[in-house]
């Protein structure tokens, strides 16, 4: 991916990078914890009925806390990168603190005063100026609040299409 | 049967049809709108905005009422529309042309009137391209009966089957509905030979030209369909108004639809008798500016002649086709023999989602998704594709950016 690469390309590149930060584009291309649980403590798939995306999300707890996070997911660059930094990010937190963080991320989108997103996940903020990748942002955590919620398979679907 | 020489339509003179169309003039995203979205919707001329303006500012009353004068004018604007989608469908009759707010409604109506002499054990016949406003009314229509839809399968290059969906039409088929063209592929399908067959057992036959009217001409009484739906919004008219043709004979058979005002002849507790067609389908006040804007859209079409209009699409289509072979990872949804106004595909490794995304980056509108045939996309086993439509008004000049787009798309996640 070195400038080389990029052929003939000369105006205007990048495009579209407030949207596809680097490290967005890095972890859809190399996602993170991108393996099924066998024996997952909670299970949850994610759908979303506009795009066809699917997340599913295995936990590990131990004492409380998210020991393992895993994923699969077949979905847009979005999807894929927030999921693979949705387990780097909830990996070690206590289910307390993980729900809280689901819930922020997702608060972010509506009121970003109100919910500043974590460092770590600052990349994501650029899904706000387009409205209608949104929800491509927020499944993973949609599905992390209901894997945490339980039952130990759950279900999370988004808002159906307008 | 042609005696007189084949006129050769004449090219396009796409600059001049373009200042038609005042929303294609603007900036999206810092650069100039490419609108490769027509499958989806086109966009409307000044001539229809003007039709509508002007019947706003000067004729708008209730139609079939008043005994004043705006209410004759906006009659007789409205019964003309009507008049101008007969020629436009070659209907024998202006009882045959029924507005509705659209070709999803045309459908309904065709499903929720005939519901009523349908019965278990009874079939109706649609192929696996259908847009879901041609399953999902049979469906319902299916649970309320006990009929059951049969399913006429498509094939790689995304054509209809046609000897394997002729072979589900039988004795028990009561209706088939077929897309006259598909709006996830761009097929043409073969709807004549369809409906031959369908009348041969004595099914009816319903074609959804939502995806045609715009770019193939269509003669309802050569086609020999019972019933052809349509919508305004995909032939350069206003949204909120569609158009079911049924034959009289068949129109007759049927129930009203919904109940109200305009569908009556009289009302009385004692009871109350129908109005004659094709008021009987429209109760209550119709969307009187948009059948005008139709009307003014027909118009339109017919003045600058879709013939040229098919030729210039094909030659878009036949140069998208060309540029975006070489394009790394490209897979092509189909490769039907007979195709109009659209490409659709998918780049390997890059969801559809994300290529619309960066397209829209560089002003390149086009539709990613399932594109309402989610069957279609099942069949091809994709979540969705990108899909490029054209109209009257796209330029090479757009499908070149677009295949610049992509290419950019293909540097951004290449791996």
């Amino acid at each position: 991916m070195s400038q080389g690469d990029r052929g003939g390309a000369t105006t205007a590149e990048p495009v579209a990078l407030d949207l596809y930060q680097q490290i967005v584009l890095e972890h859809s291309r190399r996602p993170q914890n991108f393996r099924r649980l066998d024996t997952p403590d909670r299970r949850a798939e994610g759908h979303n009925r506009l795009c066809g995306d699917k997340v599913t999300l295995y936990l590990r707890l131990a004492g409380g806390l998210l020991a393992e996070v895993t994923f699969e997911a077949a979905g847009c660059a979005i999807c894929l990168a927030s999921a693979s930094l949705l387990t780097e990010t909830a990996a070690g937190l206590s289910v307390g603190t993980a729900e809280r963080l689901a819930a922020g991320v997702i608060g972010h989108f509506d009121d970003p005063a109100a919910h500043a997103l974590p460092p770590a996940l600052a990349a994501l903020d650029g899904v706000r100026a387009y409205p209608s990748r949104i929800r491509c942002a927020t499944l993973p955590w949609q599905t992390l609040r209901q894997a945490l919620a339980g039952p130990a398979d759950a279900i999370a679907t988004t808002e159906p299409a307008e | 049967m042609n005696a007189s020489p084949r006129a050769i339509p004449g090219p396009l003179d796409v600059g001049r049809l373009r200042q038609d169309f005042p929303i294609l003039d603007q900036q999206v995203n810092g650069a100039p709108l490419a609108y490769l979205d027509n499958a989806a919707s086109t966009q409307r001329p000044l001539a229809v905005l003007d039709a509508m303006d002007h019947y706003y500012r000067h004729d708008h009353a209730n139609v079939h009422r008043g005994v004043h004068t705006l209410s004759h004018r906006a009659t007789d604007r409205y019964e003309h529309a009507r008049e101008l989608v007969r020629g436009f469908l070659n209907a024998a009759s202006i009882r045959e042309v029924i507005f509705t707010r659209g070709t999803t409604e045309a459908i309904n109506l065709v499903a929720y009137t005939l519901g009523q002499r349908l019965k278990a054990g009874d079939e109706i016949v649609v192929s696996e391209l259908e847009h879901h406003s041609n399953i999902v009314p049979w469906q319902m229509l299916c649970e309320r009966t006990g009929a059951v839809l049969r399913v006429g399968p498509i094939t790689d290059r995304g054509e209809i089957d046609v000897e394997a969906m002729l072979a589900l039409i039988t004795p028990a088929t009561r209706l088939v509905g077929v897309a006259h063209v598909s709006n996830a592929l761009g097929t043409v399908n073969p709807v004549a030979e369809i409906i031959a067959a369908a009348r041969r057992h004595g099914a009816l036959t319903l074609v959804d030209g939502a995806q045609a009217a715009a770019h193939v001409p269509v003669d309802v009484r050569a086609l020999g369909c019972d019933f052809y739906a349509l919508s305004g919004h995909k032939l350069h008219g206003p949204t909120g108004i569609g158009v079911l043709y049924g034959r009289e004979s068949v129109l007759e058979t049927l129930p009203p639809f919904q109940g109200g005002g305009d569908m009556i002849a009289t009302v009385s507790f004692r009871g109350t008798t129908y109005n004659e067609l094709p008021y009987r389908f429209e109760a209550g006040t119709p969307a009187i500016a948009e059948a005008i804007g139709l009307g003014a859209a027909i118009e339109y079409l017919g003045r600058v002649g879709l013939p040229a209009i098919a030729a210039h699409e094909e030659a878009l289509v036949d140069h998208a086709l060309a540029r975006l072979r070489d394009l790394p990872g490209i897979r092509f949804l189909g490769n039907p023999r007979q195709r109009v106004g659209l490409v659709s595909f998918n780049i390997d490794g890059i969801h559809p989602h994300d290529v619309g995304t960066v397209l829209d980056q560089r002003g390149v509108a086009v539709r990613a998704g399932h594109h309402c045939a989610m069957p279609v996309m099942e069949r091809f086993g994709v979540p969705g594709s990108v899909r490029a439509s054209f109209a009257l008004y796209n330029t090479r000049d757009e499908v070149d950016r677009l295949v610049e787009a992509l290419q950019l798309a293909v540097r951004m996640f290449a791996p």
